[in-house]
């Protein structure tokens, strides 16, 4: 008999160190228990839609940069088959998307991640002055009229600002009504202000709030302020002066927003996520500090952080096969498959995922029975498995890209090979235990991933897996626990529980 | 609803009922009892049939004759000239498991292969078989393998009626050489000819003193009756008990497994044989002896604690008679 006592010694051990650094990093990096209302990174997310002619088509966004309160820490884009490049003009980024020959409905993905900080730097160009806009006669005679009660009223530009949108919203206002006849409101701002040779312009923002999708972007006005030597930023409609914490702006120029050559109904909309990354800037500010303690996955670049949130679920879909094999004794076809499963669900949203992996192992075993009539050695045999997988998944992707369907684009997701092993091993099952025992082992597989998705997903499970490092060894030390368990699996009393009677 | 508060109650004490029963769950025996006293590197040697026939040969146990092994692609044709003077044959994978792969020959003439259930097979069909055999497809994970090709086994006229196309195999459970459970598998028409119990074979508990049926079950109900030659299955007595309980225990002296499945068969001529031996044997024993494993196994255990050794096989049986009979 071996002595266990060192074994629970260390198990004990394991759940200590790993209370231990959960606590400290509690109480000495705040970070909370629970996600929290505080939301400091954002994730931004254009969507441009258009219509291609057959021709070259080229498309040009103008793209945020790092501005007041906003640190642009990553971006992206996915856009099948088009080359893309990121410019940099003066003060206004664009991206560049460009193909040689599109038809039919197109979809580009721009996605931005901004990190919410008070200190942010960024550049400021002084503007040069504007050359004044004169506007036919009785509206020019208007806006000199407004612009001569606003003078008096005011102090620089922007004071000056404040009174000229204060009486373009002055609904008594017999000028401002005349100008708006024939243009909006930021316009007319930008206009009357011109002809003061004061710089202004129309910037397209974005409010952000957490999980709003199909935005558009609103036009502020920024106004030049010479004393502080910087943008204020204006809402035209309501008045309101200076930035709110919660917008950005999206492109410092309105107007040329987005420009489509090749291609027409194009629009572009937003959605935006909030992630509560409180934590990592928290820890982010104590690593300068320069902490020993603090060799944290925190401390690495966003993009490797976000790899390993994934990472970090990984026990604990590992935990609950454990626990669904040893205590409840589910069958699954191949251990840990369910996992890799869960993780492409991840990807692919739960419904379009699962239809995606049925449609792929589905077809998969109607190939394979046809392979296995060739009678093909068991290496060829696979990788022509394989092949099929990958020609599955390009047929139902291009069929749900043409009937509109884009969450079908996600089943690329799936890990194919992962997914022919399965294939060929329900294969041999049906084969050698008949469709039955096929469907048992699939639906176990099938709810094992679920399961594993539905935690991996889960808000809390995400937040303490990754700000927590020290739950991985409490992790580790019940699956060590559960590996000790000899008692009776739920599934072995339905099957022994005629022994019990007699 | 007192039914379902009572189907609730009885579901919440099944475990205790079961641990009173001593009956093993998976858990316990691949913690408990496969993991302490199986010893992997030894595995190969159970894993390869070719392996185990080796061993137990070298052990003075009897095994069926081995006419050929088919080691390559190249030598696969050479099997109609290899069985050409024996009137049966079988043709196992040296490394399947379950029962998988094995195609028994009763007769042939002139090209054509009789099957048990009277079917024909052709020449090309018997190669395939070994082609397929030879490319993995019913071994472990796949791997490349060797074609084995025994002498036919002719099953003891006692038997006659207990089975239904298939030839019925006895499975004793070894425990440290001493045997602590038998039963018999008895195929069926609903398991194909083959004598695994979750396809459907009979199991036939067997009194490890004597060698009669206990009790009998299908699909983990009890049945009195062979479903489909109507043998009444309480009939069932195993000739050459001793010396086939003698031959299972000797397992422990050839792998040094301490936990171990060994399946024998009874042939007409040659008595008892091993057919194969296994490191990681089922539970389904427990369903048909109506018994669990656990108390048996704890004596077993608590002889080895009080220092209490038999070298024998057939001391051990003499024990294992003695502790278990039912």
């Amino acid at each position: 008999m071996i002595n266990r006592l060192p074994f629970y010694l260390f198990v004990a051990a394991l759940v200590l160190v790993g209370v231990a650094l959960s606590l400290y990093r509690h109480s000495v990096y705040g970070v909370p228990w629970f996600p929290g209302e505080q939301r400091e990174q954002w994730e931004i997310e254009a969507r441009i839609e258009f219509t291609a002619n057959g021709d070259p088509a080229k498309v040009a966004m103008a793209i945020p940069n790092d501005q007041q309160n906003f640190i642009l820490t990553d971006e992206s884009s996915s856009s099948q088959g088009y080359g893309v490049a990121i410019l940099e003009q003066k003060e206004q980024r664009k991206a560049e998307w460009s193909i040689r020959s599109a038809e039919g409905q197109q979809l580009i993905y721009y996605k931005a991640r901004f990190l919410a900080d008070a200190d942010a730097q960024y550049q400021i160009r002084p503007p040069s002055k504007p050359r004044p806009q004169y506007l036919e006669d009785v509206r020019q005679t208007a806006a000199l009229s407004m612009l001569q009660d606003a003078m008096k009223r005011s102090a620089d530009n922007p004071t000056l600002a404040r009174e000229l949108i204060r009486q373009l919203n002055d609904v008594q206002n017999q000028n401002a009504a005349l100008l708006l006849n024939s243009m909006n409101r930021e316009d007319a701002l930008v206009s009357l202000l011109s002809m003061e040779a004061v710089p202004a312009r129309t910037v397209a923002t974005l409010m952000l709030e957490d999980g709003r999708r199909r935005q558009s972007v609103q036009p502020w006005v920024q106004v030049w302020d010479e004393q502080k030597e910087q943008w204020q930023l204006f809402n035209p409609r309501t008045g309101a002066e200076g930035k709110p914490d919660n917008l950005l702006i999206w492109s410092l120029d309105y107007q040329s927003l987005l420009d489509v050559i090749g291609g027409r109904q194009s629009d572009v909309s937003f959605s935006m996520i909030a992630q509560d990354i409180s934590p990592e800037t928290a820890t982010r500010e104590k690593i300068e500090a320069n902490d020993l303690l603090n060799f944290s996955i925190h401390s690495l670049p966003v993009e490797e952080q976000a790899m390993f949130k994934t990472i970090m679920l990984i026990p604990v879909g590992a935990l609950l096969v454990v626990f669904l094999r040893i205590i409840v004794g589910l069958k699954t076809s191949g251990t840990f498959m369910p996992v890799l499963i869960a993780v492409a669900f991840v990807q692919t949203e739960l419904v379009p995922g699962i239809i995606g992996f049925l449609l792929i192992v589905g077809t998969g075993l109607m190939i394979r029975s046809y392979l296995s009539r060739l009678n093909l050695l068991l290496v060829a045999r696979i990788s022509a498995v394989i092949i099929a997988v990958i020609m599955i998944i390009s047929v139902f992707t291009v069929v749900a890209y043409r009937v509109g369907l884009l969450e079908g684009l996600s089943i690329t997701f799936f890990p194919m090979i992962i997914l022919s092993w399965t294939i060929e091993r329900m294969s041999i099952l049906w084969e050698e235990e008949g469709a039955k025992e096929v469907f048992v082992q699939g639906g176990g597989s099938l709810l094992t991933a679920v399961l594993v998705y539905l935690a991996m997903t889960s808000e809390l499970v995400r937040h303490l897996t990754f700000n927590f490092v020290g739950l991985q060894l409490i992790i580790l030390a019940l699956i060590l626990l559960l590996g000790n368990y000899t008692g009776y699996r739920l599934s072995e009393l339905r099957r022994f529980r005629h022994l019990a009677q007699d | 609803m007192k039914q379902l508060f009572r189907n609730i109650r009885g579901f919440i004490e099944l475990p205790k009922k079961l641990r009173q029963r001593g009956i093993l769950g998976m858990n316990q025996r691949n913690h408990s009892y496969i993991g302490r006293y199986n010893d992997r590197s030894k595995y190969p040697l159970v894993d390869d049939k070719l392996k185990t026939k080796q061993i137990a040969q070298q052990a003075g146990a009897t095994v069926p004759e081995l006419i050929g092994v088919i080691e390559s692609q190249v030598h696969v044709k050479e099997i109609h000239d290899l069985v050409a003077d024996w009137p049966g044959f079988v043709i196992k994978p040296a490394q399947g498991s379950g029962g998988k792969g094995i195609l028994v020959i009763t007769s042939h003439q002139d090209g054509r292969y009789t099957k048990p259930s009277g079917a024909e097979v052709s020449r090309e069909d018997v190669e395939r078989h070994i082609t397929n055999t030879l490319a993995g497809l019913f071994s472990l994970g796949g791997k490349n393998d060797v074609a084995v090709v025994e002498n036919l086994i002719e099953f003891d006229d006692s038997f006659a009626d207990f089975s239904y196309e298939g030839v019925p195999d006895i499975r004793v459970i070894v425990f440290h050489g001493y045997p602590v459970m038998a039963m018999m598998r008895c195929s069926t028409a609903s398991s194909d000819g083959k004598a695994n119990l979750h396809q459907g074979a009979v199991g036939v508990g067997l009194d490890i003193a004597t060698g009669k049926a206990v009790r009998a079950v299908q699909f983990d109900h009890p049945v009195s009756h062979h479903p489909d030659t109507q043998r009444p299955l309480d009939q069932l007595v195993i000739p050459d008990w001793e010396q086939l309980l003698v031959l299972a225990a000797s397992a422990w002296e050839m792998t040094g497994l301490g936990y171990i499945g060994t399946d024998m068969v009874l042939d007409k001529s040659r008595g008892p044989m091993v057919l194969e031996l296994n490191a990681r044997p089922g539970l389904a024993i427990q369903t048909a002896n109506g018994t669990g494993l656990l108390p048996r196994l704890q004596k077993i255990e608590a002889l080895k604690q009080q220092g209490i050794s038999h070298n024998t096989p057939e001391e051990r049986v003499a024990v294992s008679r003695e502790l278990f009979a039912s």
